[in-house]
């Protein structure tokens, strides 16, 4: 923790939001560039481009022809007719340009590492649970779970979200168009949520770590979840994700609400009984 | 885990029987051990349509036994004796299965007074009593459960169903779902979830004269409907006591003679997908489902924590 000012990126005017505590900060070094790839990553040429049709193929099939097509070095694949299939795209460690043309059901583009995947209807619950890094877009709605557990990465919904969104969730950035469920960030630990829209109940409930800012209504905070100041530095940083995130969106930063980890249950454990009693 | 699927015509009759056989089928996966289905017909004119079954289907973990199929008459006939004694007429009877009958009849007393004479009868469950609700379960997958039943070519306007993974209770008929909301005509119900004040609710309402027949947990839901409606209360009102007493995770269908609704508990803990346009409404706990009689490209959503939505057919 001792070195966490001469990294790089903070150099470059990331990660300035510097924690204390348990939580591991794992930043991006840009002269480590090579140790982003697995080993046994396919060298791919986004310009090499192939289309699956998924009509009458299951997830497995679906998802071994992707890792078929990236091993003979197609960078960009288009999966056409998806049909809301579960399981799709999961497990791509790979950079790789995917493009869904249609809808997915549950648990898509799960556990991926690098790829880039548009998709241009709606997910079904836990869409990239999971992701190490990436971009993961969906034009339309998604179901409940959406970014549970991610790592890294950007994913960004341009419509609405059901209940649990970012739930686990230990880095990364999710971006919300629309509203949210109930419990959005239950016992995040680290990263960035964004919802432009309105949240439901619970919002943030035992959250450790991590910073969720909301441009609509709250309907009501979890335990440990408080409101916070938004500085400027926050609304430089949401201008930026908000232009990458492709939402065409009129916010007005400032009037966003920030809400952070009041870490009364951080440490919980650590609590005398009267404490933690306090403490929810 | 199971699953449920509804679909609602608005405005129109069509096959929403093979409808709801594709809906179901594609739902297996999540409730493989028996499938139901509340289908909701263009009827018999004045007419109710009873049915009841006098004995069980049994598979693992019920404390149902099989019998010899020779007993199903007699108890048939028993019901038909007790149908008469009521004071109601048998137009048309039809055995579908061993166990397992369909009546046309014309009663003009109390529902519930036919209903507990019928079921008087040793092993005999009434399955739905209503103008144009058809109620059919039992074990097996829905297009097993729909070709013994002739369920593909049911027209209608409507129909709730339910592929059920068996947790709280023994697989048999009894314990499949939907259920009807006795004794109420038309009113059914699909679950899924887990109901955790069951007992309390359950010996409040038997208190109260309302009848369980199995130890399911979703039953708890169709009788506590039932119980609102018999004091009274609207449908949808009822739906949204439902959410404050019930304790649980779940999400639940609920259909009438003319209308479709949904609930979803206040941790939005089950899942929903909802499709609607201004001819029809289908919502299951996957799209995959929806997509078996919407193959298009549709735009669809989650319902949130607590609501609760009513559609008319």
């Amino acid at each position: 923790m001792a070195s966490l000012k001469k990294h790089k990126s903070q150099e470059m005017g990331l990660h300035d939001e510097v924690l204390t505590g348990r939580t591991q900060q794992v930043f991006f070094n840009p002269e480590e560039s090579e140790n982003f790839f697995y080993h046994d990553a396919y060298d791919v040429d986004f310009n090499k481009r192939t289309e699956i049709d998924a009509k009458n193929l299951d997830c497995r099939e679906i998802n071994d022809k992707i890792k078929n097509m990236m091993s003979k070095g197609y960078g960009t694949i288009v999966i056409k007719n998806p049909g809301s299939k579960h399981s799709v795209g999961v497990g791509i460690l790979n950079k790789l340009n995917l493009i869904v043309d249609g809808s997915l059901g549950y648990f898509g583009i799960g556990s991926v590492d690098g790829p880039t995947v548009r998709i241009s209807g709606r997910v079904g619950w836990s869409c990239a649970e999971n992701m190490m890094a990436g971009k993961v877009v969906v034009e339309k709605n998604a179901g409940s779970c959406f970014g549970a557990a991610i790592r890294g990465g950007d994913l960004i919904c341009k419509g609405s979200v059901g209940a649990r969104s970012g739930i686990d969730m230990k880095g990364g950035t999710i971006i919300v168009g629309g509203d949210a469920g109930a419990f959005t960030g239950f016992m995040m630990q680290r990263g960035r949520i964004v919802i432009l829209g309105d949240v439901g109940p619970n919002l943030g409930d035992s959250l450790y770590d991590g910073t969720i800012f909301v441009g609509g209504s709250i309907k009501s905070l979890g335990a440990d979840a408080v409101e916070a100041e938004m500085t400027d530095l926050d609304v430089a940083w949401l201008k930026r994700k908000l232009k990458v995130s492709e939402i065409d969106k009129k916010v007005d930063f400032k009037k966003m609400t920030k809400i952070v980890s009041g870490k009364k249950l951080w440490n919980y454990d650590n609590l005398e009984p009267t404490e933690r009693k306090g403490a929810i | 885990m199971c699953g449920i699927a509804g679909i609602i015509h608005k405005g129109k009759s069509t096959n929403v029987g093979g409808e709801m056989q594709k809906m179901l089928q594609s739902l297996k996966h999540r409730g493989p051990d028996s499938t139901g289905y509340a289908l909701y017909g263009d009827g018999e004119s004045n007419n109710y349509i009873l049915r009841f079954k006098v004995g069980e289907n049994v598979k693992e973990g019920s404390s149902a036994v099989m019998e010899d199929a020779s007993i199903y008459e007699t108890r048939k006939d028993e019901v038909n004796k007790k149908i008469e004694e009521a004071g109601a007429k048998i137009h048309k009877q039809a055995q579908i299965t061993p166990y397992s009958f369909r009546y046309v009849i014309s009663y003009k007393g109390d529902l519930l007074d036919l209903a507990k004479l019928i079921e008087s009868v040793e092993m005999t469950e009434i399955l739905s009593l209503g103008k144009s609700l058809e109620l059919i379960k039992d074990i097996g997958d829905a297009a097993v459960v729909a070709d013994n039943y002739g369920l593909n070519k049911f027209n209608g306007t409507h129909g709730i169903g339910h592929t059920r993974m068996a947790t709280e209770s023994g697989v048999d008929i009894r314990s499949a779902h939907p259920y009807w909301a006795y004794p109420f005509s038309d009113v059914s119900v699909v679950h899924n979830g887990q109901l955790t004040n069951y007992w309390n609710n359950r010996r409040t309402l038997e208190k109260k004269g309302m009848r369980f027949m199995s130890s399911c947990d979703s039953e708890l839901i169709a009788v506590y409907l039932a119980d609102k409606i018999r004091n009274g209360v609207e449908l949808e009102d009822a739906m949204r006591g439902s959410l404050e007493d019930l304790d649980g995770v779940f999400t639940y269908l609920v259909a009438t003679k003319d209308k479709l609704g949904m609930a979803k508990d206040h941790m939005a803990a089950k899942p929903m997908v909802l499709y609607e346009s201004k001819d029809l409404v289908a919502l299951a706990s996957e799209e995959v489902a929806i997509r078996t009689v919407l193959p298009k490209e549709i735009d669809t959503y989650d319902p949130y924590e607590g609501e609760v939505k009513v559609w008319q057919a």
